[in-house]
């Protein structure tokens, strides 16, 4: 890592910028320690199963801008799993503020056997100006396949002809899926494009806000930054595209998860002069603490941060020591993408569970603000001690299925779509919480202990489901090492 | 139907990976980039199956397989589908990647055939064609490389046997029911009936079993026709188009007398089982109609759908003449072919001889509800289409009934439209979601 190229249309993928691999077996502990020494090797799988796609996670960054369209330039099926995020954007829209959520404006330029032969750029320029009309957007973005990359359509020069035209930002986003296995290389594509072409240097700071780079989860940030005489600027869903531009203006970014935001606070930070901060993201109360003390010592308000500790604590520390008690013994496995995974971490250790192992879908060994104070998993590891049977493992399901099958824990905690099932298969209790601000701060190990007790005490529907469960995978396989499959790659890269 | 296209209501050609998990104890696997999978599965939503989903092996092709090609990396991932997965039939989907680059997969593919593995290999690169399209290629592939090489010597003829292709699994959010409903009602004339797909097909078993059919019905408008076409060339079997989907009691009486006629059937069981089942259905509206006809509140007087061929014909069929709700403007937004669009159009204009129906074939639907956005009707009107016009029937002030994909904020497990009890289920369908209204 190091400085980003904000220059180039693209932006590099992950195991090219930051050195972060998708297998791995070991103790979280060993990973921390190959990362610092520069020895964190990729690990290569014979057999697999499907991953996340970067366009989707491109997408992702950009569908919930409230004034924006979105042109994927491809078949018709690179965008087919984005009318859930015109879902997300409709359900959760009264978390943020938009009482009236409006459609999103999704198009596909539809891509078909003659274009990949003559080229889709017409069909682009045509379907942004059509886009255009039906929308009235503020800024078109464009996000990329598989099949306009390896045709090679000139998709800058067809956005900057839309732009001089129709005069609103024309932003595309490179973020094809197969340049990368690590699929939030997608939120980097985005994020990369929305810095580069959308953010605007900041006339005058506004020194009360502060850019929080998030998903869609509830706003939490509101009262608590009130105690500081701060306000959120939420990005980027639910933001409209002047705010985007001028997030410049905010004293300060902070990350809901790192593996979402890392270059957007980078970008910001080193093009915008937005300071980041370094501290990884508050999910249990040592990693909570040094983040408010981060974030006070940033903004000039440290006395108003140890009050606010004092606070939180007061008010909450006797209801996590209620639920410690009532957890302490109890053993968990965590399935989620990187930053969030290690916070889920963090919450189970805080609240007494013997984390028994994780499959983690991605490493990356720093951030693209290079501070190794924000390498989460560092700071669970040294906060809680080890986690043994720790598996990088981009969803591979397969594997999730043999090591549940051996481990059987109390409960399962998933954060990605399709992973709660086979805890669910083997009767354990499993948890997925799709808003990761409920795990944020003191309180938030409150709501944690609370769903967690509530999953493991109902569990007669994960119990009666196992007796009935059907089990696609051989029994050959389900005596096998977990890692079967699993070897070092030969060129191993070292970092 | 290559222009662009606002919210998409169908997938491209790796979609018809769902027409594999809709075989029982089937597993797709895809030799295409990271993210179809995904793609797929985030499109069609709890429709997992047996080894859908998470479960699906996949070459995952990076920068390396579009380089220097993907077959040595696809055998890789066939070799350990065979031991880590356990199922009857395996297909392998190639994505754009792999189909750009050129990767010769019915070689790779071949060395596994010649093992007597049971594997097909099918190319569904996106940019080739829709998911109602490559359904029709998948299930061609699996009869000419599975079904072909197991049915040696002389073709045996079940007389009584028939293959039913209808709708596309997934992609007809109802394809469950309305299969069960088909295999039923099919029963009820005295047929044996492979619906090949689904809890009420029979698997692999099954699917040996196609050439041993007397004939094949098909109900569509046109998705479907390549694989009927196909077996009437290699088996020469003939087959009967129904070509929309039959609902309520009119139509599902005249699909059966069609398929009676054509298949030369004794009309006196035949006629004995309409008529109970006429009776079953009627005795229910007919307890319904003074609802229909006195409930004061207000009810729909007319709708419009946006859907495929197949519903939209069907739909008008059923609720002009069965509930009384009168279609007005139309759109058929599942890619129909230039040259068959005459025929739904001329199935449409024969619902009745008092109306003409206004139909437009685009599978833009932001268009469609652009078009649709400014017409206005005396009366309650109903809006019937997928997740993506749920906002357009409350900014029009319509009822609305999710009937089509994306389907988030429906759940469809085994209800089905087709056939009497089909009829029947969409009644109920159409006005508890009215009367959900009041109150």
């Amino acid at each position: 890592m190091g400085k980003l190229n904000l220059n180039t249309p693209s932006a590099q993928v992950r195991e090219a910028r930051l050195g972060s691999i998708t297998g791995y077996q070991g103790t979280a502990g060993d990973l921390v320690g190959c990362a610092r020494r520069g020895e964190l090797r990729e690990g290569e799988r014979s057999f697999s199963q499907y991953l996340g796609c970067s366009t989707a996670n491109a997408a992702c960054t950009v569908i919930l801008i409230q004034d924006a369209a979105v042109v994927s330039h491809g078949p018709l099926g690179c965008s087919a799993c984005f009318h859930e995020f015109a879902f997300t954007y409709r359900v959760n829209g009264h978390h943020r503020g938009v009482a009236q959520p409006t459609q999103r404006r999704i198009f596909s330029t539809n891509l078909t056997e003659r274009d990949t032969i003559f080229g889709g750029n017409e069909k682009l320029a045509l379907t942004l100006r059509e886009a255009h009309r039906r929308s009235g957007a503020r800024a078109l973005f464009i996000v990329t396949t598989c099949a306009s990359a390896i045709v090679g359509d000139d998709v800058e020069g067809v956005a900057a002809e839309a732009e001089a035209e129709l005069g609103i930002p024309v932003v595309p986003i490179f973020c094809e899926g197969f340049r990368s296995r690590i699929w939030t290389s997608g939120f980097d594509a985005g994020y990369h494009a929305i810095a580069r072409r959308l953010i605007q240097p900041a006339a005058e700071k506004d020194p009360t806000l502060v850019n929080v780079v998030n998903f869609w989860g509830q706003d939490i940030f509101t009262p608590l930054f009130a105690r500081l005489g701060l306000r959120p600027n939420y990005l980027t869903p639910y933001a409209t595209v002047q705010e985007l531009q001028e997030s410049s203006r905010a004293v300060a970014t902070v990350q809901v998860c790192a593996t979402l935001g890392s270059y957007l606070g980078a970008a910001l930070e080193q093009r915008f002069g937005v300071p980041e901060i370094r501290a990884a993201a508050p999910y249990g109360i040592a990693q909570t603490e040094r983040w408010w003390r981060e974030l006070g010592a940033l903004t000039g308000k440290a006395a108003e941060v140890e009050r606010l500790i004092e606070e939180e604590r007061a008010r909450w520390l006797p209801r996590i020591e209620a639920l410690r008690a009532q957890l302490t013994g109890r053993t968990a496995y965590v399935t989620a993408g990187a930053s969030h995974g290690h916070a889920l971490i963090a919450v189970l250790r805080e609240l007494g569970l013997r984390v028994e192992g994780a499959a983690v879908f991605h490493h990356d060994p720093v951030h693209d603000n290079g501070a190794v104070e924000g390498d989460a998993l560092q700071a669970v590891v040294q906060d809680y001690g080890d986690v043994p049977r720790y598996n990088v493992c981009n969803k591979q399901e397969f594997e999730l299925a043999n090591i549940l099958n051996r481990v059987r824990p109390d409960i399962l905690l998933a954060r990605h779509g399709g992973m709660t099932l086979w805890g669910a298969k083997f009767g354990i209790p499993s948890l997925l919480v799709g808003d990761e601000h409920l795990g944020m701060g003191h309180q938030g190990l409150v709501n944690y202990g609370e769903r967690i007790l509530d999953a493991i005490e109902n569990d007669e529907f994960v119990k009666n489901l196992a007796r009935h469960a059907i089990n696609p995978y051989t029994k050959w396989w389900m005596e096998q090492d977990p890692f079967h499959f699993l070897t070092a790659r030969a060129d191993v890269r070292a970092h | 139907m290559s222009g662009l296209i606002e919210q998409g209501r169908y997938t491209c050609a790796i979609g018809a990976m769902q027409s594999v998990v809709a075989i029982p104890r089937a597993v797709p696997i895809l030799h295409s980039g990271p993210g179809c999978g995904s793609m797929v599965t985030g499109f069609f939503e709890r429709a997992t199956g047996y080894a859908g989903g998470s479960t699906a092996p996949c070459t995952n092709s990076g920068e390396t397989e579009v380089v220097f090609g993907g077959e040595a990396r696809l055998a890789r991932v066939i070799e350990g589908a065979g031991r880590v997965i356990d199922a009857d039939l395996e297909v392998v989907l190639t994505g754009c990647t792999a189909g750009i680059v050129g990767d010769d997969v019915g070689q790779v593919v071949g060395r596994f055939q010649a093992q007597g593995r049971p594997i097909v290999h099918v190319d569904t690169a996106g940019f080739r064609s829709s998911n109602y399209v490559s359904h029709s290629t998948v299930v061609n592939a699996i009869l000419d490389q599975y079904v072909a090489p197991r049915t040696t010597g002389p073709r045996v003829v079940r007389p009584e046997l028939v293959n039913v292709f209808a709708s596309v699994p997934f992609q007809d959010p109802f394809w469950k029911g309305n299969l069960r409903e088909l295999k039923r009602l099919l029963s009820g004339l005295g047929l044996t009936v492979n619906v090949l797909f689904g809890p009420d097909s029979g698997g692999v078993a099954e699917w040996r079993t196609v050439p041993q059919a007397r004939f094949n019905v098909l109900v569509s408008p046109w998705y479907g026709l390549p694989i009927v076409e196909h077996l009437q060339e290699v088996y020469g079997q003939p087959f009967l188009q129904f070509p929309y989907l039959p609902i309520g009691g009119n139509e599902t009486t005249a699909f059966l007398r069609q398929v009676a006629t054509f298949a030369e059937l004794p009309p006196g069981p035949v006629e004995a089982f309409i008529a109970r089942e006429e009776a079953t259905f009627y005795e229910e509206l007919q307890s319904l109609a003074t609802f229909l006809l006195e409930f004061r509140y207000g009810l729909p007087a007319y709708y419009h759908a946006i859907h495929d061929a197949s519903y939209v014909v069907g739909l008008a069929r059923f609720l002009l003449h069965e509930c009384g709700i009168v279609p007005r403007e139309q759109f058929v937004v599942d890619g129909t072919p230039a040259e068959l669009q005459d025929g739904v159009r001329a199935a449409l204009a024969a619902t009745s001889p008092k109306r003409t129906i206004p139909v437009t074939f685009d599978p833009d639907a932001g268009l469609a509800q652009e078009t649709l956005r400014p017409i206005r009707h005396p009366g309650r009107g109903l809006l019937i289409g997928s997740g993506w016009d749920k906002l357009l029937a409350r900014e029009k002030d319509l009822d609305f009934l999710s009937a089509a994909l994306p389907s988030p904020y429906r759940l469809v497990m085994t209800t089905g439209y087709l056939g009497y009890q089909g009829g029947l289920r969409l009644i109920e369908d159409v006005y508890n979601g009215v009367l959900a209204t009041y109150a």
